[in-house]
């Protein structure tokens, strides 16, 4: 046996609880056989996750830091591994290892600032850990808002969770939207990037993105409408990934490897890649 | 340094394996190849093999570890074993390199525990290049045909092959031989050395250079309107990226043998449509992107990484196999200037 520890060897772990989102959507709780955290991560960190005898899988870790009980991952029926991984019930076991990637910079650069959480869909995944991180250390940061829009009030992932809790806190603005008008919907309706532009933002903030790259572009260029510069705008990218470590070549994208080198960049930064994500 | 005559060398290659498992390249009807050394094979006075000795570290399949699957549980198994020691003989300066280039991604942090392992049991044995070929161009990479490097490093002349080690490894293994071998000056290897050196100079390729690649060269190269024309041809069948001492991408599957679940990797290529492709996109749909990706990746990007030095020693293995004979030379020659013609 070689005992030195090998980054591609997962440990086991127990899904115990199950959460349906939306009618794609789904929140796997994640403990080890022995009802402990996996490993700890940092806000915007992923794990790998497998079925042996499917595959394995990157996906970025849904809750906080701060959750000293269980890791979550909120995971969108799409291809082989998450088909699966929808088809499961609880007590099923699957693999994990990790933590990967450059997680944001809660403790620096987000310190003390005004922060704005943008995401379309699916994309809430990987800002709910910070948001969360920053809800749990509320006094680090200024005011927060999060602006949040889907297809439609039954694709709002964690829903419950943004009206119970979210919503009431001090200092927390929420605003929601869907892209079209539902009878039991009396929000916002409009496009996240519109929407973004009509709540008319101050540049004296971080602002975090994550959703489908039309979103992402429009929102972009929208921030930056309002005086934003791509030094203060953070986002995380996904590529296909295989070994989580830089070294499968998969996600490499100019001199950077998404899996280490990301997920999280700077808008700056993702100037400086080439464009071919 | 050591010497032994030719017709000695069974005698030499038969007191390295008592100590080590030994490989040799020998000729197959598939090329040369590096085998097992078991007493009848005979060394080949090919150039080089078909494949690269890569396989030695970084096999082209090879098992990472086992899962038990009961019901709802999974047991992961890790298989894995302290390798044995072995020697590859007759590595040639270009594949010496490619493992320098290897080593800065397997054994940066977080190591590779497979390749580690093997590398730190592989004794290389180099041997230089006598008659360089006509799509040699390791030179181009500041690699000297006529000194490679390696643990212990040969040169064969008419009647004698001559040995010196240059690691701790090294002389290990040449202690291993010392009843066989003699002491030598280095007057024959000087000679050779000089001869190596004129064949070098009157090479099609001496001229070659990578100067015009490098660090921070993206954005003049990635956008280039030549990789439209270098890549059109391009079948994307990958045989480039195989025989490439210094390609590294690999992929990791699972494979159900019916009593548990074996998880494996083997060796893949940005050449192939699907080596990027999720379910949410594809960021490479055509073959330039993925033509120019690898090449990219050579000349830019890992140099990048790795202080200016570049992922190609200049082998000529992909210039030599490539079915529709594109290949980097070609690609440097149309993007570097005017000084590669």
């Amino acid at each position: 046996m070689v005992d030195e520890r090998e980054a591609l060897i997962p440990k086991v772990g127990v899904v115990t609880d199950i959460r349906i989102d939306t009618p794609d959507v789904k929140t796997f709780r994640v403990v080890t056989p022995d009802g402990k955290k996996a490993f700890e991560h940092r806000p915007g960190q992923c794990a790998m996750l497998s079925i042996p005898g499917v595959g394995e899988a990157m996906f970025s870790i849904t809750s906080s830091p701060t959750n000293t009980e269980f890791m979550e991952f909120s995971i969108k029926k799409c291809g082989c591994v998450t088909e699966w991984l929808h088809s499961m019930e609880v007590g099923q076991q699957i693999t994990i290892r990790g933590p990967y990637g450059r997680p944001f910079p809660v403790d620096t650069e987000f310190a003390g600032h005004d922060l704005l959480f943008i995401a379309g869909g699916i994309g809430l995944a990987p800002l709910r850990s910070v948001i969360n991180y920053c809800r749990h250390y509320r006094d680090r940061y200024g005011k927060i808002d999060i602006v949040y829009g889907s297809r439609s009030k039954q694709d709002l992932v964690d829903y419950d969770e943004i009206i119970s809790e979210w919503k009431n806190d001090d200092g927390i603005n929420v605003h929601l939207t869907i892209d079209r008008e539902q009878p039991e919907w009396d929000g916002h309706v409009g496009f996240v990037p519109n929407y973004v532009k009509e709540l008319g933002f101050t540049n004296d903030k971080i602002a975090v993105l994550c959703g489908p790259p039309v979103m992402i572009k429009f929102t972009l260029s929208g921030l930056q409408e309002l005086g934003f510069d791509k030094t203060q705008v953070y986002t995380t990218m996904e590529l296909r990934m295989k070994c989580g470590i830089g070294k499968c070549g998969r996600c490499n994208i100019g001199s950077k490897y998404v899996c280490k080198d990301g997920p999280v960049f700077r808008f700056d930064e993702i100037d400086e890649l080439p464009d071919e994500y | 340094m050591r010497k032994i005559s030719l017709d000695r060398l069974d005698a030499l290659f038969a007191a390295i394996s008592k100590a080590y498992t030994l490989y040799i390249p020998t000729d197959t009807k598939a090329g040369a190849k590096f085998e097992k050394w078991h007493g009848e094979e005979r060394l080949s006075d090919a150039l080089n093999t078909v494949r690269s000795p890569k396989d030695f570290f970084f096999p082209q399949t090879e098992n990472l570890m086992d899962f038990k699957v009961e019901g709802k549980n999974i047991e992961v198994i890790d298989t894995r074993s302290e390798c044995g020691d072995f020697a590859v003989f007759g590595v040639r300066a270009c594949d010496v390199k490619s493992f320098d280039i290897l080593d800065r991604v397997f054994l940066s942090d977080p190591v590779d525990s497979y390749y580690k392992n093997r590398r730190e049991h592989g004794v290389i044995i180099s041997l230089a290049c006598t008659k360089p070929a006509e799509t040699c161009f390791c030179h181009t990479f500041g690699i000297d045909a006529a000194s490679p490097e390696g643990d212990v490093v040969c040169h064969k002349t008419e009647d004698a092959l001559y040995m010196e080690a240059r690691s701790e490894k090294g002389e290990k293994l040449m202690s291993a031989v010392s009843d066989i071998t003699e002491d030598a000056d280095s007057a024959a290897v000087d000679a050779q050395k000089k001869l190596i050196e004129d064949r070098l100079a009157k090479l099609p390729l001496a001229e070659l250079s990578a100067d015009a690649f490098g660090d921070g060269k993206t954005s003049e190269f990635f956008n280039a309107p030549e990789w439209s024309e270098l890549s059109e041809a391009c079948l994307g069948c990958g045989t480039c990226t195989f025989v490439c001492p210094t390609c590294q991408c690999y992929d990791i599957k699972d494979f159900n043998t019916g009593h548990g679940v074996k998880r494996f990797r083997c060796w893949d290529s940005c050449m192939y449509s699907d080596f990027t492709k999720m379910s949410a996109g594809q960021p490479r749909l055509t073959q330039l992107e993925r033509f120019r990706q690898r090449f990219m990746h050579k000349l830019v990007y890992y140099p990048t990484n790795n202080d200016g030095l570049f992922s190609c020693v200049g082998c000529g293995r992909c210039v030599a196999k490539c079915p529709i004979h594109m290949n980097i030379v070609k690609v440097m020659k149309k993007l570097g200037g005017s000084k590669n013609g």
